[in-house]
């Protein structure tokens, strides 16, 4: 028996019953961007990067199930257009400041945004006063790159079984908070062992004495670019 | 027609003693045991805390995390998301000026300037004492008496200078709410147009007697005979929801009544559920017994916090004549209960998935769809949400027949429709209307004159030029969930939609990219042009910024924040014409006031500290 | 890179508040900088030393708003130069001296000239009109004026620059592929 198809830009990609647009495309080694999607966890279509276009409509890839005979559109001018408008937002939201950040070269939003060519944020900065964690001994917490993926709080309450993240506020004023009557990573069971420690696509969440270790040059995306990397597996940032 | 029935409310609960610094186990063991200690209902336990201390003290969230074993994280991710709740002291009177366009065009800035002038506090800011705060909210939904307000969530409507003064005074004297002078509370509900719904007695219980009569499925048939459509503005087939749902497999189905009447501008389900309980709660019950429901939810908006006990009471009375509760009218197989969750000041929650959420106690996020309410609803199962109007037309249906409802309206648009009419009008409030009604006839009965536009369905609606007053009011021309807002020519068109567009960004839950940056960015320009620093490169950024969120955003208010900006620019160009004074792109910010600090810290104020605009 | 068919362009370079590491990249481009004197010649620039530009073909400005002066020179190039390429991330989003935007300007003046700890007793925030006042917030130029260009890095690589700047002589959207575009 054939299995299904559908096809992405004009190539056939098959599926398995109950997979995702995201899903079938990643097993077939086709690049969709996405920064809050992780295989590893339930689809949440928040970040809107994985937007495609099935049957002239826009959509998130990563939460719509595949069908037999769909024709997606991903790789056009108008949606990288849309998506690099998203990244932009996501740059002056917050704060980021590449040459001074651990995660420069190996962070998915700034590789993301190469892939895109994105070469300014465009809109005017937000220029948010976030603070930064740095009471657990072996994690520091940078809340100026905070994207809200959400994908530390699902990997904590879904995975580790913890909830030693969440979403407080709503709007521009939404913000990442620590389980702690102190606010501070240190007082959480926060431990590095967790799948949340592991999956931040920025540079929020970070392991303390590594900075800097891998010089320029040869760091994850300078290597190659995001677009041509093997898909990660789940449990693996 | 004109009939007014006055709902007078004196239920306001007594604010809290300010001396009562501990949260005891004895104000807190009650609301938990009437929440059944259960976690889905966080957000009435924390509403209830809220509403006895006027925020929710540190040592009642150390209670709540080990009586009903969740995280920290919960609850303050919870309380930061309803604009209502507080995890700090917000002052033992929180004021919160309602800030609809219909509010402002009735003088509330000046108001509000007043009240903070009076009480020596700033606006969003506790006073130094912690007696009061003065803010803003999004629409309190009694536009038809505006100015209006809340005072710990308690309406207070038609604002004078006067009505203020008498309020800071109250206030200063630490007067309880309970002994406030109840004729402030006063909320009327002006009926200004009656037809088949406003205008029908329906005895409570003649509606289930004629579906008991008729059959759960013969009476389904004749809701699909009617071709009643969902009243909150998307107009979804009644009759389909009902039947997937019934269809659907569950261990328990869920009838949701969606009162979260957010949308600025509509206040016909304040009206209805103060006026027409019985016909709303029994078109829920009859729905209960057609999909085979035994639980259901009223989710109220937290700003009609007033009509609780009202609602609390016509449940009461219902489940004494055998109308509700266990084998309801003798028939042993038909059980329905019916709990009011009252909402906490968040629009996103008329959403029907981020409803669903809120009445689980988590965050209003709209839920990626499919899977549909209608499949994997509350608490993931089978449920039905509709809006208040479309039960009680289901009550009518059950009553008079489907082929009865067809009749009447349009052959899309069966029925009649509530107007919620409010702005530049001589009767503002409730019309009821026929499908089909041109906006040119509910103008003219509503004693509106030299009107410019009339925004329909609120901001996420459509905005209409007086060539367009000919159109109907009608799923297949103008659809609408209720709000008709009137603006004469005196009315500036871009001050409209920036209002609209402060409301959306205040409103996103924040949960997508588009519409938690896309609002706040588009507020941004919409003030930099409102400043007089607008140029045609700013205007083609709000075309494309608009755009962006109609294709990307998650729900309906990221998709529909941007219509009441492309409205008025296509119809009302001149509006945005006039703010465009530039030529050439010039910052949002005043280079010269950026440099004011600087100025004060340095004693300078040579023309080197000065910056003038750009040649 | 091609040879210029007509008058050589006139290019003005800046760097506001920036480090000129923009513009050390910008001789790193080595011996092509002889290629590139045949295109172009410099108005005002820290390779020439005019005080003022100008009307230029190209205004190239490394480094971000953060005073009076930064706020007048950027307006002269702007009206002086039919192209404007911001060069580097202070230009593009503020870079290091945005860093204090989450203070405000008179907790920075003050921990500077008044209460830090290396400061002697009796110091005063200087007041001399000889001195450009600062600016409550650091901003990047596309805040302050249009901007028609942007090379990020910080600071771009000279692959980076050479390949945006015949780009953009060739009358072309400057296309960094991998390994040229870089924020860092």
């Amino acid at each position: 028996m054939s299995e299904a198809t559908f096809t992405l830009d004009g190539k056939t990609i098959p599926f398995r019953e109950g997979q995702t647009i995201m899903q079938a495309a990643m097993a077939a080694a086709a690049y969709i961007p996405r920064l809050c999607y992780h295989p590893g966890l339930k689809p949440h279509g928040s970040c809107k990067l994985c937007t495609v276009k099935v049957n002239g409509r826009h959509t998130a890839s990563c939460t719509y199930q595949a069908q037999p005979g769909l024709a997606v559109e991903s790789d056009t001018e108008e949606l990288n257009g849309e998506r690099r408008s998203l990244l932009q937002m996501l740059f002056v939201e917050g704060n980021h400041f590449c040459p001074s950040c651990e995660a420069s070269g190996n962070c998915q939003l700034q590789a993301t945004a190469y892939e895109l060519k994105m070469m300014t944020p465009h809109y005017d900065h937000f220029f948010p006063d976030r603070p930064v964690d740095a009471s657990h001994p072996e994690y520091l917490l940078d809340f100026n790159r905070c994207i809200l993926c959400s994908l530390c709080v699902r990997a904590s309450r879904d995975v580790d079984g913890k909830n030693v993240f969440a979403l407080a506020e709503r709007g521009i004023k939404t913000r990442l908070i620590v389980n702690a009557e102190s606010g501070l990573l240190a007082d959480t069971n926060f431990s590095a062992d967790d799948m949340a420690a592991h999956v931040c696509p920025v540079g929020v969440i970070l392991r303390k004495r590594t900075g800097f270790s891998v010089p320029i040059g040869q760091r994850t995306y300078d290597i190659n670019p995001i677009s041509a990397l093997p898909q990660p597996k789940a449990g693996e940032s | 027609m004109v009939s007014d029935a006055d709902l007078h409310v004196n239920d306001a609960p007594s604010r809290s003693d300010p001396d009562a610094a501990i949260f005891g186990a004895a104000s807190l063991d009650p609301i938990l045991a009437r929440h059944n200690h259960d976690a889905n209902n966080l957000l009435q336990i924390l509403r209830e805390i809220q509403e006895q201390h006027g925020y929710i003290p540190p040592d009642a969230v150390d209670r709540l995390i080990t009586s009903l074993k969740i995280p920290r994280v919960k609850i303050e991710g919870m309380a930061a998301f309803y604009s209502f709740l507080h995890l700090q002291p917000h002052g033992e009177y929180r004021v919160l000026f309602s800030d609809n366009i219909t509010d402002r065009m009735l003088g509330s800035a000046a108001l509000m300037e007043q009240m903070c002038r009076e009480l020596w506090v700033e606006p969003g800011k506790v006073s130094e004492d912690g007696l009061v705060s003065v803010g803003t909210t999004s629409c309190t939904g009694m536009c038809d008496q505006g100015p209006a307000l809340l005072v710990n969530n308690i309406a207070v409507t038609n604002l004078t200078a006067q009505r203020v003064g008498t309020l800071c005074e109250l206030i200063r004297n630490r007067v309880p709410l309970s002994r406030w002078p109840a004729e402030l509370f006063t909320v009327t509900n002006h009926i200004r147009r009656k037809d088949i719904l406003l205008g029908s007695e329906l005895a409570p219980g003649s509606a289930l007697a004629a579906l008991l009569a008729r059959g759960a499925a013969q009476t389904l048939d004749e809701i699909k005979i009617s071709k009643l459509r969902g009243r909150g503005g998307a107009g979804f087939s009644t009759a389909t929801k009902w039947e997937t749902c019934r269809a659907a497999l569950g261990e328990q189905h869920y009838v949701v009544c969606n009162a979260d009447e957010g949308e600025p501008g509509t206040f016909k389900d304040r009206m209805l559920l103060a006026s027409c309980a019985d016909t709303v709660i029994e078109g829920m019950t009859l729905c209960a017994r057609i999909i085979g429901a035994q639980k259901g939810f009223i989710y109220l908006r937290g700003e009609y916090r007033y009509l609780l006990e009202h609602l609390q009471r016509v449940l009461q009375r219902r489940r004494e004549h055998k109308l509700l509760g266990r084998g309801i009218l003798g028939h042993p197989d038909f059980d329905f209960d019916i709990d009011i969750h009252v909402g906490a000041g968040a629009y996103i929650c008329g959403e029907e998935s981020a409803l669903i959420e809120s009445l689980e106690g988590k965050r209003g996020t709209p839920r990626n769809r499919p899977p549909f309410p209608v499949t994997h609803g509350y608490l993931n199962q089978p449920t039905v949400v509709n809006n208040v109007e479309t039960f009680a037309a289901a009550s009518l249906i059950a009553l008079h027949g489907g082929a009865w409802y067809a009749g009447i309206g349009t052959g899309t648009s069966s029925g009649t429709k509530l107007l919620s009419v409010s702005g530049d009008c001589a009767h503002p409030g409730i019309y009821e209307y026929p499908f089909g009604v041109t906006v040119a006839q509910v103008l003219a009965d509503c004693g509106a004159k030299n009107t410019q536009a009339v925004q329909v369905s609120g901001p996420s609606g459509v905005c209409l030029a007086e060539n367009e007053f000919g159109r109907r009011i009608a799923f297949e021309d103008i659809p609408t969930a209720g709000a008709f807002m009137v603006f004469d020519r005196s009315r500036d068109m871009f001050e409209v939609a920036r209002n609209f567009v402060h409301f959306f960004a205040h409103e996103s839950c924040g949960f997508c990219t588009p519409c938690r940056v896309g609002t706040p960015l588009l507020r941004n320009m919409m003030d930099k042009l409102a400043r007089g620093r607008g140029s045609p490169y700013d205007f083609a950024e709000i075309e494309k910024l608009n755009l962006l969120l109609q294709s990307m955003s998650h729900c309906g208010l990221g998709h529909s924040a941007c219509n009441p900006v492309l409205d008025t620019i296509a119809k009302f160009r001149p509006a945005y014409d006039q703010r465009l004074l530039h030529k050439d792109y010039v910052p949002a910010f005043d280079l010269d006031y950026a440099l004011s600090q600087a100025r004060r810290m340095t004693g300078r104020d040579d023309t080197g500290a000065h910056l003038g605009e750009a040649e | 890179m091609a040879t210029a068919p007509g008058p050589k362009l006139k290019v003005a370079t800046v760097s506001l508040a920036g480090c000129f590491g923009c513009h050390m990249s910008l001789l790193d481009i080595d011996e092509r900088l002889f290629d590139l004197v045949e295109l172009v010649e410099f108005d005002r620039s820290p390779l020439t030393d005019i005080k003022h530009c100008g009307p230029c073909d190209i205004g190239y400005i490394e480094g971000g708003v953060c005073n009076a002066e930064n706020v007048q020179v950027l307006r002269e190039f702007r009206a002086n130069c039919r192209t404007l390429i911001s060069v580097g991330a202070c230009a593009i989003n503020g870079g290091l001296p945005a860093q204090r935007n989450h203070l405000p300007l008179s907790a920075v003046l003050d921990e500077i000239y008044q209460s830090g700890p290396c400061i002697a007793t009796g110091c005063t925030i200087p007041n001399d009109p000889e001195l450009p006042l600062l600016l409550n917030k650091v901003h990047p130029i596309h805040e302050v004026v249009k901007v028609d260009y942007f090379i990020p890095g910080c600071p771009p690589s000279a692959d980076a620059i050479w390949k945006a700047l015949n780009d953009i002589i060739a009358g072309r959207e400057p296309n960094l592929g991998h390994g040229l575009i870089h924020y860092d």
